[in-house]
Parts: structure tokens; sequence; C-alpha cells
């Protein structure tokens, strides 16, 4: 992986009305990276999605994305990366191929160089036999590629993707994925949000997104290893009743209730003990207990509260 | 196991959902072939699967607003052919597409669903103050229900699927397109429902939200393809195994491990490669890795995720 940075921002900034969606965002992101933006909805995502693809002016600030500035070269920057918005304008009464040909003209990709590209890229995304098929009689996950193939047309240089594989199911999402992956070998840098934090597990780093800012930006590892205190997975028969009276017990800091485990998060290791007990004289027996690591979820959640 | 609320036994040997040889076909095309389920009272139940797979079909089939084409079953134990309005009067039902109306405030939608559950007017301010609070919705009561974050409209959404205190509930993919924090805080919501007596019986695309669930059910293809408590699916259903490799250069390990047919994903920093057998593969994985150059730091099993059983039972399948 090569060190210079692919996308750099400097305190970047949009307001909406004194409402800053996007408030001093410092990021530097490695060309051949594969990051990923979380947050909740109305943390700034989508902001920051379009103020990198240089179609929303920043406020204050700057970003500069494969070598140009998004403030002083918008076009330039929209020349060298690929946008890929939440809702992607496929024309649903064109064909696969019909699609791409539109984009491949939209960004001027040369007559001499369409027929080898589109080849590759119907390839990659597995679209070769529907290249004919309506892009509204596609299924949401091919859709999905068919997005990835169109804003892809121009080889560029970064990629970003606004929750792309929002809604559609997990099989389609890890053929997803694989695409990503394949991408990454030709070296471009993929700049993902999300919503669903499973799925940010699959990025070499991840940027943690609430009220316009980053709160936290590591490998996903480091993020689960910073969580203060202990969780701790108890097995037990009548998980759901008990929750309530762990709730209660010294030290705890939050419980959830995954069938018939609970995990809780304590303050210290050793006040485990509470726990049991408190399950004990409530006649609940506990079959198993075991420190866990907590999910990027348990540590999205204790960072921005419930 | 003790109800919450008023300390009596829940019976979890008596069945919420019974079915048999349950069938549906369009046409040629059999959307749901011949499935059995049997769902407890007080369960959480979580029905996965792709999309097409038969999900909503089911669900439909379930809530009595389509007839099976052959099959039987009981809801609440109301035959599903024969009584599908008493079937309606005791279940809750909530689609993805859940029919709030933006326009109202959080009080008026409670309002207008209680005329259309038709709550008796004496119940109602008491049925609407415990949805308002079951849902956190208390401070909220006057807002317009266009102006409430997302993860508020899902739980106004519940709870006025929950106004006439249905035994059964009915969720179809709620959370899709949620944020994190607000699914936690609406999965807390339907665990309070559960440890009250209610039956869940939910859909979902997250293999993660899956874990939540007492029971699993995946259907492919109209077909129950696999069956049990999300413990019981990792070990039994999952034949092959996930290993996570360290190494110093991520991309191309996973290109050498790609063009050796070795099905990788990065996770983080390192890679999760399914395998048959751990031992062969492992040392495949040195081997090829190695004569590429690239250093291996760890190879070790890990617990798979839900996600890595559902897609090994979907591609076996």
């Amino acid at each position: 992986m090569n060190d210079s940075a692919a996308i750099e921002t400097t305190d970047l900034t949009r307001s909406f009305i004194d409402n800053p969606a996007v408030d001093h965002l410092n990021l530097r992101i490695r060309k051949g990276e594969l990051f990923g933006l979380v947050g909740p909805d109305g943390a700034g995502k989508t902001t920051t999605m379009r103020l990198l693809a240089a179609i929303l002016e920043p406020s204050a600030g700057d970003a500069t994305v494969a070598g140009h500035s998004i403030r002083n070269d918008a076009e330039s920057v929209k020349e060298k990366i690929g946008y890929m918005p939440q809702r992607f304008g496929l024309y649903e009464d064109l064909t696969v191929m019909e699609n791409i040909l539109f984009y491949a003209d939209l960004y001027g990709v040369s007559r001499r160089e369409r027929p080898p590209r589109i080849e590759r890229l119907l390839g990659f995304s597995n679209l070769a036999p529907f290249k004919d098929r309506l892009a509204g009689k596609l299924s949401g996950g091919m859709k999905q590629k068919l997005g990835l193939a169109c804003a892809l047309v121009h080889t560029p240089e970064v990629l970003l993707l606004d929750e792309p594989t929002n809604g559609v199911d997990p099989v389609s999402r890890r053929d997803f994925w694989k695409i990503l992956y394949g991408l990454l070998k030709e070296g471009i840098t993929i700049f993902v949000s999300t919503a669903y934090l499973d799925e940010a597990e699959r990025c070499m780093r991840v940027g943690l997104m609430h009220k316009g800012r980053i709160m936290m930006l590591d490998e996903p590892s480091a993020i689960k290893r910073s969580l203060p205190g202990s969780m701790i997975e108890f097995g037990a028969r009548n998980a759901r009743a008990a929750a309530g009276i762990v709730r209660a017990a010294p030290g705890v800091r939050s419980v959830s209730v995954y069938g018939d485990r609970l995990h809780v998060l304590l303050d210290d290791r050793a006040q485990a003990g509470h726990v049991r007990n408190a399950l004990d004289v409530a006649g609940v027996g506990v079959l198993s207990e075991r420190e866990i690591l907590p999910s990027l979820e348990d540590v999205f959640i204790s960072m921005v509260g419930k | 196991m003790l109800n919450e609320t008023d300390g009596s036994p829940i019976n979890h040997n008596s069945i919420a959902v019974k079915v048999t040889g349950l069938t549906r076909a369009f046409g040629e095309f059999i959307a749901v072939d011949s499935i059995d389920l049997e769902v407890r009272r007080g369960e959480i139940f979580g029905f996965l699967g792709p999309n097409g797979a038969g999900k909503s079909t089911t669900i439909k089939m379930l809530c009595g607003l389509l007839a099976p084409s052959s099959g039987s079953g009981t809801v609440g134990g109301y035959d599903i052919a024969t009584r599908s309005e008493d079937i309606k009067k005791n279940i809750g039902y909530m689609s993805q597409r859940f029919s709030l109306y933006d326009d109202l405030t959080v009080e008026e939608n409670i309002r207008f669903f209680s005329g259309i559950y038709t709550i008796p007017a004496a119940d109602r301010t008491a049925r609407s103050e415990w949805v308002l609070e079951m849902a956190g919705l208390r401070e909220r009561r006057s807002a317009l229900t266009r102006e409430l974050p997302g993860g508020f409209k899902q739980r106004l959404a519940l709870g006025c699927a929950m106004l006439h205190k249905p035994d059964i509930l009915f969720l179809d993919e709620p959370t899709s397109g949620v944020d994190p924090v607000s699914r936690r805080s609406f999965w807390d919501m339907i665990s309070g429902m559960a440890r009250a007596g209610t039956t869940v019986f939910v859909t979902t695309h997250y293999m993660d939200e899956a874990d939540y669930c007492d029971r699993l059910a995946l259907i492919y293809r109209g077909r129950i393809i696999a069956e049990g408590t999300p413990g019981e699916l990792r070990q039994k259903h999952m034949q092959r195994e996930v290993l996570e490799i360290e190494t110093d250069r991520l991309v191309d390990a996973l290109d050498v491990l790609g063009s050796n047919n070795i099905d990788s994903s990065i996770f983080g920093s390192v890679l999760h490669a399914t395998v048959d057998d751990q031992m062969r593969a492992e040392q495949k994985i040195r081997e090829r890795l190695s004569s590429a150059g690239i250093t291996v730091t760890r190879i070790e099993k890990i617990v798979p995720s839900l996600e890595d059983v559902f897609v090994t039972l979907i591609e076996s399948a």
C-alpha cells in the first residue's frame, strides 16, 4: 500500500443554516485504502460524501481528492472519482448495456476505449449474461452492481460509495464486497459509508461519525479493544427475564439480550461475580460465562449513548 | 420462566404458530414449497432468507392475507384457511413500509390506529399512554411524525401495531434502513415484548440481528434449509471452517488466495478464509503466501458469524 493520500480533508465544514452537518473534519485516506465511514442517520455521512464528490461546496475548510482541491478544482475532482449516491440514477427503461453506454457518454469515454472497458465492467460485476435486460427488471443486488459499473466507467482513482448495500440481502452483499476487493487490487481507493457495523468490519480502517464529527478512527480491531471495561457473555436458560436483574447489579453499564445469552458491559472484569450472585439469588441459572471482544456496535453505542 | 409483568408462568411449550406442508404457487412459480414451521409462545423467531426466497409470501399466508395453495396451519390456535378474521384480530403486523401518516402528530397516529383496531373508547387513553411509554415517545407525543428521527418512526409504527395487544407480532424487515443506535433500542423494545409474553415472528436481512432471536429458520427458494438456535446453526450447519489470517500485505494476500480458489475476504487488517478442512487449507495457505513472498504472522480458526453460516448454506443448497 502506498502511503500518499488519496483523500485529505482540512477542517472541512458544511453548515445548513447555522447547523454544521459536517464539522471540522480532518481525515487522511491512503491510496489503495478501503475506508469505512460509519454513523447513524443524520450523522453527516452523505454530506461528507457529497463534499468529497465536489458536488457540494464547503462552508469552510477544504479537501484534496485524487490530488485536486474540491474548492478550487471541482471539475478535475469529478473526472478522477466515481460516486455512487444512495439513489443512483439508473434508467429503468434502458437495458444494462444502454445504462453503461449512457454513463460512458456522460464521462466522455472515447469510442476506442469503450469496448474493452465495458467488457471488463460486465465481467467483474457478473452482469454479462444480463446485458440486454432492462435495468428495471434487475434484482436489488444486481441494480447495485450496475450502479457500481456505471460509476467506474471512466476508471476513477477514488470511489465514493454512499450506503451501497442498504436493503441488499447477505448473499448479494458478499458479492458486492468481493467486487470491491477486486478493485483494491487495481489500486483504487474506496471510501464507503454504511449504517451497518458488521459490514464496517470489512474495511481496513473505520471512522465513527456522530453529529458531524469523527469520534474515533482506527482499524476495527483497535476500535473494539478501545472500549473501556469488560464485555462478558452469560448464557442463561431464561436470559430475557434475567436482563432486568442484571441491569441493577453494581458495575453494570449495559445489557443486551441475544436469545439465550446476555452481553453485559462491566466497568471491571472483577464485577462479574456480582452479576452471577444477582442471577443466583433470582433463581436464574448461569450456564456459561466468558469474556468476549465487544462488537463495533457495542463501542459505537457506548460512545453516542442511547 | 416467569412473566415479568404479573409473575405468572409462561408456557413455552404451547405453540403460537404451526404450519405443515405450507405451499403457495403463483402460476408455475412455487414461492413457498411445502414448509413446516413451529413457533412457541413468547419466542422471538427469526425468519431469514435472501430477497425473493419466500419470506413475505409466508408471512402473508400466516397473517391471513393470502390463501395457501396447499398445506395447513394455525396461528394463535386459529386455522389459517378458515379463520383468517380471528387471526387478524389476534396478531400485529408491521411491514418495512409501515403506513404512518406523516402529517399527523405521534398521538394523532395512535388515535387513528385505535380507531382502525376498534379499541373501546374507554380504553383508548390508557392504551395510548402504554404505547407512548413502550416506544419512548412520551416527550414527543405532539411532534409531527414527519419530523421524527428514523428510529422513533419505527418504534411508533411498532407501537401502533401493538395497540390491540396482539398475542403474536409479525415484523417484516422492521429495521431496514435504521441506524445502529436506533436498531438496538428497537430490539430492546421487541425483547421487552417477548418478556411480557408476546410471540415475535420477524424477518431480517441483517445477520447480526439474527443473534437477537431465540430460534431461526432459513428459507431459500421456497424451502426451509436450516433451523435451530443461533448457537446450533453455528455448530451443526457450518460444515466449513473460517480461518483468520494475518499477513504483512493484505491486498496482495487476498489476490494470491483468490487465484488459488480460496474464498477469502478482508476484515480490517486481517483476512477471513472459508475452508473445508482446516489442516490442509492452513498448509496450502502458508505455502502459497510464502512462495509469493508474503509473510504470514498468524493463522487461527475463529467462530463463524451467522452470515458465514447463512452464505455457506445457501451456496451449498
